[in-house]
């Protein structure tokens, strides 16, 4: 037996375990309301608005209303809360449940164990958060009927669907990243977490070069719709140029690699302390 | 040789301010090896840091030659069966040892059948399928245990392995150890019940507020104990005789004639020169000697003379 397929078996072990507590456990009812809400919201919409058949807005609305539904709700507060819940509970979980000793007790290198716990947290937070945005998109504007097929089958929306499926994945690589090594290092990491959240949230009004030192900024580079900040907020907003997607996309997958490196070395020294 | 030891060389762990353990030399050969002392005197330091669980603040500890630095390695070493009474959420008897042995990179069916295996060890089949959380808390620590030994290792450490045995599975429990240890394997046991550590020990480490008060079998120890008298029980036909000669002796502090008549029980200060003499008065007098064994040379006593407390349980 090579080394390798050891550490795929032990790495498989590890998804496993985790998925299985993560994806069926009943303390995450808040993430899956995060995440299925906005869903929920534009299945309502739709149901309500079958009833006006031209509608009382037309499908550009429906368009600009799911961009600011993303960028403002998912972008910055339900893929981010929704990672913490997942990811920074990978490990700070099983401390205050007391159960990492047993992971620290098999003969497995602590990078897999990292490894293991951000794939099977990832994988959950995709499913959630990806498929709540393909619902949501594909809803908002469902009660225009045959015209709203047309917009995403041969329109720009499958690719805006794709583009927002990718800034949704990238999101929860990125945040997923931040709050695995979150949970690691902090006793509490709410407190590194409202951090974070106060810098993405002030990224629209910091100057250029700061900007740039965030997740929120090139996420919101590979949207495919603009929306207008509306005044007075506009008037604080500083402009700056989107980086392009082939800078962006490496870029924040770089960045989530460098993250979970960090945790993985650390992870070797850290110790179990219960207290 | 250190290849089949556990040492710890000069090992310190402070907690903060708080002190764990301090200046730890010990050599652990293979066998049962109990750990006692009160609480908060260090014994779950010395099994966390020889199991990785936490890193010395000073020294180095080495498990069969092994650094816990390198858990990779020393997790087949290894089986930790700790203190804490807490399971992954939502799995069963039966997952719960499968789940982490598949950790170890075993394929399914070596998984499968070790999990049964160990399940059968501690008479936890037939509750294999049941949830965790369903489980009392004898159970639960019958189950900590077999996860703990599923996957075969040379090196068992148990703190406090009997909480919530019955005596059935206590007893059960305590021939495993002695089984483990025959076997070569190292039993590291804690236990506050000492009564039963005599039992199941082939060597002894005493601590108290961190440091190691005595090591080794527990006569050797209780013989270096020499502020203390040492306590003789003999079984003959003429006790009255005996405690006449022996109150002739500065050594001898006490002695004390059975109501039944047929035995006396002495504390001397100099045991070598209370086995001279009854040679003599059994040569002089023809004192028929049924039996003479110490009376003290057990943990309870030890304990008690080393740190002192309550008998039986500490």
């Amino acid at each position: 037996m090579t080394e390798r397929s050891i550490w795929l078996r032990q790495l498989g072990g590890v998804f496993r375990l985790e998925l299985k507590k993560t994806f069926l456990s009943k303390r995450a009812w808040w993430i899956y309301l995060l995440a299925l809400g906005p869903a929920g919201i534009t299945t309502l919409h739709w149901f309500l608005e079958m009833t006006h058949p031209m509608g009382r807005h037309s499908l550009g609305d429906d368009v600009t209303a799911f961009a600011a539904l993303f960028q403002i709700y998912y972008l910055h507060l339900g893929i981010f809360f929704g990672a913490m819940g997942v990811f920074s509970n990978l490990f700070r979980g099983e401390m205050l449940e007391k159960t990492l000793h047993y992971y620290f007790l098999t003969p497995m290198r602590r990078e897999l164990l990292v490894a293991g716990k951000y794939l099977a947290g990832l994988t959950v937070a995709l499913v959630l958060f990806v498929g709540s945005t393909v619902i949501a998109f594909l809803t908002i504007g469902r009660h225009f009927g045959a015209a709203y097929s047309e917009y995403v089958l041969h329109g720009p929306g499958l690719s805006q669907l794709g583009s927002y499926m990718l800034v949704a994945a990238l999101a929860c690589i990125g945040y997923g990243a931040v709050f695995l090594m979150c949970g690691l290092f902090f006793r509490n990491p709410m407190i590194p977490a409202a951090i974070v959240m106060v810098w993405e949230n002030l990224n629209p009004f910091l100057p250029t070069l700061l900007k740039k030192i965030s997740v929120i900024f090139y996420l919101k580079s590979l949207c495919p719709v603009e929306i207008p900040v509306p005044p007075p907020l506009s008037l604080l907003v500083v402009e700056t140029n989107p980086t392009p997607a082939w800078i962006a996309v490496p870029g924040l997958l770089a960045l989530a690699a460098l993250i979970l490196g960090y945790a993985a070395v650390s992870a070797r020294t850290a110790e179990i302390n219960y207290e | 040789m250190s290849g089949n030891l556990i040492t710890f060389d000069d090992v310190s762990r402070f907690y903060g301010e708080v002190l764990g353990v301090n200046r730890v030399h010990l050599a652990i050969p293979p066998g049962v090896t109990s750990l006692v002392g009160p609480n908060g005197s260090g014994k779950t330091t010395l099994m966390n840091l020889m199991t990785g669980l936490i890193r010395p603040t000073q020294g180095s500890v080495r498990v069969l030659d092994v650094s816990p630095d390198h858990p990779e390695k020393l997790g087949s070493l290894i089986g930790y069966c700790a203190q804490f009474d807490s399971f992954p959420k939502g799995l069963t008897g039966y997952q719960f040892i499968y789940s982490f042995l598949r950790l170890h990179g075993m394929p399914h069916a070596e998984c499968d059948q070790r999990t049964w295996a160990s399940l059968e060890r501690v008479n936890m089949t037939p509750a294999a399928a049941r949830p965790i959380a369903a489980y009392s808390k004898g159970m639960r620590q019958r189950i900590k245990l077999a996860q703990a030994t599923a996957h075969d290792p040379r090196v068992i450490v148990l703190d406090e392995p009997l909480n919530g045995l019955d005596p059935m599975a206590r007893a059960e429990t305590i021939a495993l150890f002695g089984e483990w240890g025959a076997q070569g394997r190292h039993v590291i046991v804690s236990s506050h019940i000492l009564h039963e550590v005599d039992r199941i020990s082939d060597q002894v480490i005493l601590l108290s507020h961190g440091y190691v008060v005595a090591e080794g079998q527990i006569q050797g120890v209780r013989s270096e104990v020499k502020d203390q008298p040492m306590q003789i029980l003999v079984r003959c036909d003429r006790p009255h005789l005996l405690a006449a000669r022996l109150f002739q002796q500065d050594h001898v502090v006490e002695a004390r004639i059975h109501p039944d008549g047929k035995s006396l029980l002495l504390r001397t200060l100099d045991a070598d020169s209370f086995y001279l003499l009854l040679n003599r008065v059994v040569l002089d007098a023809g004192l028929d000697v049924e039996s003479v064994a110490p009376a003290d040379d057990d943990v309870n006593s030890v304990y008690q003379y080393l740190i002192g407390g309550e008998g039986g349980t500490v």
